[in-house]
């Protein structure tokens, strides 16, 4: 089982990030589940979901301790490096954060998502490096699975496919170097 | 048919559409704007109504109005909400039409809070409108089961002519998790009732009524009711157990929380403490027998909950003095994690183990 916490801003994409993780999941015939943090918040607020793939049912669906952590922007790598479990990830978004996270027990993948997304043609595709770096770093799902859901989302606009689809390979690339 | 990824709120819209629901009524709050959004896209698309209403009350008294001539109606709310709706379902309990009510609880009293709560436990299982009446609530604790439950509770509330509660925490409505939708069940597949008031002709006339003025009617009328709710009683009770047949400690919940005491379980167990889980599945009526089974052989008994005690009565009176049963919860829309029940159930084991002074 393994449980991940992804947190950012409102419009980094964390949200739909966390439901084609879920998503891919899905396919591959294991358990999910997504739950994400609702509040009072707004466009610029914060935003962060717990999504949970795992060969057996899934008890809890909440994420308090998670064996990974994509933070996209600084205060949420702050704030939640702590929880992450001995022997976790962090992936962090480099362009938006310094990646000191205080601790040596955990990994960290500091990936400049920002810089890498406008290299691949927009930086709203900045979720998707993530999920590049995330999928090298962890093999939770495979690639393929996270492609169909591009392919499933951006189904008649061929120019957004290409874009997520170089991110998404850049993503993997520059967790590939560390 | 495979398994697809939606959101609690959808899969309890799906579950309602799926088993005749025709007729949908509601006023927007969080958490649970995602159902009469999903209705207004949808009802439309099966030949359906959906009417945004001015307000709670009016809603529910829509769904006396469609519920009164026979076509399956629902309405959904979260807590202040459901307050305001009361006065409505108690009319309609009284008038004896089948409606299913879907309250997605958050934080109270009063306006309270946005995030998920459990503190409608009392009102939705004690009676919340006035008189002599009960609702059957539901609690589900998954989005497959959000989904199963809403299905069952229109076939529930024709079966008995009441209204059956969709009892979930806003948990629920957020969460996504892969659901296995049921078929869409033909319209000509539900039973008629023989008691709407749906426009026949030359037959005896029926009236739907929550004004009885006569005592020596209004008696009688209630007595049936409370006959109904014997029976429902007897037939209807459900939960589910989970490592209660050697637990020294059984932690009950229900909902999502009761998810949090399974993990909470795994982990006790892996530590050497057998522990189990009860979850009442129908708060009302509630599974009394089964936790009297379980105090012949458990040491305590803790209830967790998203509030600060209303199923813990349920639970002593089913316990009936057998065993002590302790409490944990949190509220405000904060949630408990896993490690506070695992502490929660050491302390309730140690306690019951102290030594008694007699």
């Amino acid at each position: 089982m393994i449980k991940i916490l992804l947190a950012g801003q409102g419009g980094q994409g964390v949200l739909s990030a966390g439901k084609m993780l879920a998503e891919s999941g899905l396919k591959e015939g294991k358990e999910v589940s997504y739950l994400p943090a609702y509040g009072p918040e707004m466009r610029g607020g914060t935003a962060n979901c717990s999504v949970i793939i795992s060969e057996e049912e899934i008890a809890s669906p909440l994420c308090n301790e998670p064996d990974v952590l994509i933070a996209m922007n600084s205060p949420s790598f702050h704030k939640f490096t702590p929880r992450v479990k001995k022997g976790g990830i962090v992936i962090v978004n480099g362009s938006m954060s310094d990646c000191y996270a205080g601790r040596d027990d955990i990994a960290v993948y500091d990936i400049a998502a920002n810089d890498l997304a406008m290299e691949a043609g927009d930086i709203r595709s900045a979720n998707i490096v993530i999920l590049g770096a995330l999928c090298r770093a962890t093999q939770i799902v495979k690639d393929k699975s996270i492609i169909n859901c591009l392919n499933e989302k951006f189904v008649g606009k061929p120019a957004l496919m290409e874009i997520n689809e170089r991110a998404f390979k850049l993503g993997k690339e520059a967790a590939e170097k560390k | 048919m495979s398994k697809i990824l939606l959101h609690g709120t959808e899969a309890i819209c799906e579950g309602a559409i799926r088993n005749g629901c025709r007729a949908f009524f509601g006023y927007p709050i969080t958490p649970q704007n995602e159902v009469p959004e999903y209705m207004s896209v949808n009802m439309p698309k099966v030949g359906g109504v959906f009417v945004q209403a001015e307000s709670e009350v009016a809603a529910i008294n829509m769904v006396y109005g469609a519920g009164g001539a026979g076509i399956r109606a629902m309405t959904s709310s979260s807590s202040p909400g459901i307050s305001l709706k009361q006065e409505g379902i108690s009319y309609i309990a009284c008038a004896r039409i089948p409606c299913v009510v879907v309250n997605i609880m958050r934080a109270g009293p009063g306006l309270g809070g946005i995030l998920p709560a459990q503190g409608d436990y009392f009102q939705a299982t004690k009676g919340g409108g006035h008189g002599d009446y009960h609702l059957i609530v539901l609690a589900p604790s998954s989005v497959q089961e959000a989904c199963d439950f809403t299905y069952r509770a229109f076939d529930l509330a024709d079966k008995y002519r009441v209204p059956v509660m969709l009892l979930a925490d806003g948990m629920i409505g957020q969460l996504m998790e892969p659901v296995e939708l049921p078929p869409m069940r033909p319209l000509s597949d539900i039973p008629k009732k023989d008691w709407a008031t749906d426009g026949g002709y030359g037959e005896n006339r029926r009236v739907l009524n929550s004004l009885i003025i006569k005592p020596e009617e209004l008696e009688p009328h209630v007595n049936e009711m409370q006959r109904t709710y014997d029976l429902i009683a007897s037939c209807e009770k459900q939960c589910e157990t989970y490592m209660t047949d050697d637990a020294e400690i059984v932690i009950t919940a229900y909902g999502t929380v009761a998810r949090i005491c399974k993990s909470a379980v795994k982990t006790l167990r892996k530590q050497g403490i057998k522990a189990g889980v009860i979850r009442p599945i129908t708060l009302y009526p509630f599974p009394s027998e089964t936790y009297a089974k379980a105090a012949e052989r458990a040491e305590a008994f803790l209830t967790v909950e998203l509030s600060l005690g209303q199923m813990i009565e349920d639970v002593r009176l089913a316990v009936n003095g057998k065993k002590p049963v302790y409490f944990y919860g949190r509220t405000g829309g904060n949630v408990m994690d896993e490690e506070e029940v695992v502490a929660a159930a050491k302390n309730a084991l140690a306690k019951a183990r102290l030594p008694q002074e007699v």
